[in-house]
């Protein structure tokens, strides 16, 4: 059982919560996730890292309510208990100093860049980060971002705040500008696919963080396998980051939305 | 001990009560079931219903009391078969209770999933001298242990006095009870930590319900619990805190029984399509997570053609799950002949009884797929038996222009499993095998580091539940030599 010690909405959809975790706050490293489950017949779903104090002994998540159990662990409110959470899992970010990074974050996949961009940021890179969603209040994190961010930038599909366009388009514009060693890319699926096919015209190297549907997290269930360089990969102990310009983008999103009949039965329950 | 002593009185006199002719010419009990069409309804229903007092007191006179018991020899954890049998025989069901907890910490449990046929009971008297039917010691395993915990008089084995010498054991299935149990016993203050929420692994993710019901695992752990053993669950050994981090906090034993982590796939073409899926997804999702019932949030495929590729008992739990799921057609797909099969042949006969259809000398080729990526058929290959390969089974060979397709929207994979890699990589200098499992001394169970021992399934690659409970027993033994001289204890 950990103690949910603070929650702030970002929107509608999109909630920040702080969880008491010490041994994880501890132990996680950027580009780690958590398996989450709440209540007893509650779902283990995969939940990204966005900040850890290992001092408080607290990790933070952002949550956007998607389905049954993002929206179970989006309506507990300060002071309540997530049943079960476990981690950290997945292998860390391989962070190094490569010169400039490009970081690409889309929608909530904003919260799990921030610990990566931070960690090249720490390690001497110059770091330019797009922050893109698809409307003025699913920007999260601004602040955060800019932090650790030698250049902001951020989009809006339909130009409610910030510079209107894709996120490749905003990449397009500073790979033109600049030259980038290393690209990151953290959203939707499709966003990660166009994303990767933007560097790999350009031939920058880059790496997508994804977010598989998993069970245990741990590699038992397979549930996570991802085709990377035409071999069957975990997401949960072979990633969750791998080189995007090898990723079965296709197939990967056709299995996000494997079990969407049986979600959508259970959300009409 | 009185209650095991082959030259106790009572035991003596039992043995003379009634003549060696009459217990043989007793036919060999016949375990109760529930209906087919009843238990295919519902995935808890358990299929085996288990012995009465009578049934199980009259199997008991069965057995000759011998001198030398060779179904001993055949039991991974040794347990002493005539002693607790012949209290049943008398009617001591607590006694025989108390014999069996000397040296399982899971009689309940061993009872139901143990392939008796290939231990104990290939090596009962029954078996080797008379060609007869062997003694049913499997089922009066269970029903001792189940007489017991439904008595509500559950006796809780004694424990040495504490030493102060902590132990952490990796991974809360059998391999890892059964350690926990031995050395809680002699002792040791014991911290089982556990990767998912519930305690047991593979005997609640991976065994079904109606073979071995979760309230009857959960009983076993209670009782560990009782002994003084401390779970943890929802701590990853390797990730949350590493060992040196458990050294650190005073942790001088480790155990490590993390099991059998990856589920292996064939590497077919369409093998990713949704639909396809591990045997240990799909058990885990309705197991574990019980999405077999609608109030459960995890989703599963309630498959209306479900195939499973496999032969094992992990195929035939898939299979009999996809029955009870609704599907219309549930079939194994095998690349050897039945008699190759490696699952156990009561589980063989339940499926069948319960409508599964079995495709043996068959294997996939490839999976097709429709428009939104869900898996629709299955291309298969015929097989014929070639020479023997390592294993002692016949190889299967394709046979050339054989495939055909079967439809099915949902294909479960249970050919088996590669061992858990994550402690094997968060242990700098650990002695690992070209196939990812743990290096030990066959004997002591020990790996290279000092105080570092591991059993079960990351040893063995892939084991039943009683093998990796006798890695356990054995690492437990060692263990305590290692920590029991004086000097020892002293550090």
């Amino acid at each position: 059982m950990n103690q949910i010690l603070r929650k702030q909405s970002f929107s509608d959809r999109v909630v920040q919560i702080e969880v008491e975790a010490p041994l994880i706050a501890k132990a996680r490293k950027p580009g780690n996730f958590v398996i989450v489950r709440v209540g007893e017949k509650g779902e283990r779903i995969p939940l990204t890292i966005s900040e850890a104090d290992p001092q408080k002994g607290t990790i933070t998540l952002v949550i956007q309510k998607m389905g049954v159990s993002s929206t179970k662990i989006a309506n507990l409110n300060e002071g309540e208990y997530i049943t079960d959470l476990v981690g950290p899992l997945g292998k860390p970010t391989h962070i190094s100093k490569v010169g400039t990074v490009l970081a690409c974050g889309g929608g909530v996949g904003v919260a799990p860049l921030l610990p990566i961009i931070q960690g090249f940021k720490e390690a001497g890179n110059r770091v330019v980060t797009i922050i893109a969603a698809r409307t003025e209040e699913l920007v999260i994190l601004e602040e955060e971002v800019r932090k650790y961010s030698d250049e902001m930038l951020v989009m809006t599909d339909d130009g409610s705040y910030g510079k209107q366009g894709l996120i490749t388009e905003g990449m397009e514009e500073i790979i033109k500008r600049e030259k980038i060693d290393l690209a990151v890319t953290l959203g939707p699926a499709i966003m990660m696919k166009f994303c990767a096919l933007l560097t790999q015209k350009y031939d920058i190297p880059t790496i997508a963080s994804l977010n598989s549907i998993m069970v245990d997290g741990t590699g038992m269930c397979g549930a996570c396998r991802v085709t990377v360089g035409g071999k069957t990969r975990f997401t949960c102990v072979d990633g969750p980051e791998f080189d995007a310009h090898q990723i079965d983008f296709d197939e990967m999103i056709s299995r996000l939305g494997g079990y969407r009949k049986e979600e959508i039965e259970k959300l009409n329950r | 001990m009185e209650i095991s002593d082959r030259n106790a009185g009572w035991r003596k006199e039992l043995r003379e009560a009634v003549k060696g002719k009459e217990r043989t010419d007793i036919p060999r009990v016949k375990m109760p079931e529930r209906e087919p069409a009843e238990r295919v309804k519902s995935q808890r229903l358990e299929v085996n219903t288990g012995l009465t007092a009578g049934m199980a007191q009259q199997e008991a006179k069965r057995c000759m009391d011998c001198a030398q018991p060779t179904c001993m020899e055949g039991c991974p954890v040794n347990i002493d078969i005539p002693g607790f049998i012949k209290n049943i025989e008398r009617e001591a069901f607590a006694e025989a209770a108390a014999v069996l907890k000397r040296t399982s910490a899971l009689p309940a449990v061993c009872g139901r999933v143990c392939p008796q046929e290939k231990q104990c009971e290939v090596r009962c008297f029954y078996t080797e001298k008379l060609k007869k039917e062997p003694v049913a010691i499997g089922y009066l395993e269970r029903f001792v242990a189940d007489c017991e915990r439904e008595s509500g008089e559950v006796c809780i084995p004694e424990t040495a006095p504490a030493n102060g010498i902590k132990i952490a054991v990796v991974g809360s299935g059998p391999s890892g009870l059964s350690f926990a149990g031995d050395m809680v016993k002699k002792g040791y203050e014991v911290t089982v930590f556990e990767a998912l929420h519930e305690i047991g692994g593979v005997l609640k993710y991976g065994i079904p319900e109606f073979r071995l019901p979760n309230r009857i695992v959960d009983f076993e752990i209670e009782n560990l619990r009782k002994m003084g053993v401390t779970f943890v669950p929802n701590f990853i050994v390797g990730m949350t805190q590493t060992i040196d981090d458990l050294k650190a906090e005073g942790f001088r034993g480790f155990y490590v029984a993390s099991g059998a982590g990856l589920p292996r796939f064939m590497g077919i073409p369409g093998e990713n399509a949704n639909g396809v899926l591990s045997s240990n997804e799909y058990l885990t999702r309705v197991n574990l997570m019980g999405a077999d019932r609608p109030e459960a949030d995890t989703p599963v495929f309630h498959g209306k053609q479900v195939v499973v590729v496999g032969g094992g008992n992990t195929a035939m739990d898939s299979v009999r799950t996809a029955k009870r799921l609704g599907a219309e057609r549930a079939v194994i797909v095998y690349r050897r002949s039945e008699a190759e099969m490696p699952a156990r042949i009561e589980e063989v006969k339940h499926a069948k009884e319960e409508g599964c259809e079995f495709l043996t000398l068959t294997n996939p080729v490839e999976y097709l797929m429709d428009e939104q990526g869900r898996v629709k058929q299955v291309r298969v290959q015929q097989m014929g038996l070639g020479e023997p390969d390592a294993s002692g089974r016949r190889s299967p060979v394709p046979l050339a222009g054989s495939e055909y397709l079967i439809d099915a929207d949902v294909v479960v994979v249970a050919v088996g499993v590669s061992p858990n890699p994550i402690i094997p990589h968060s242990v700098a200098g650990l002695d690992v095998s070209k196939w990812g499992t743990i290096v030990v001394n066959d004997e002591t169970m020990e790996s290279n580091i000092s105080g570092l021992f591991a059993g079960g399934d990351i040893v063995r690659g892939g084991a039943t539940v009683i093998l990796a409970m006798g890695d356990g027993r054995r690492a437990a033994a060692h263990m305590d030599q290692l920590f029991c001289t004086p000097q020892a204890k002293e550090n």
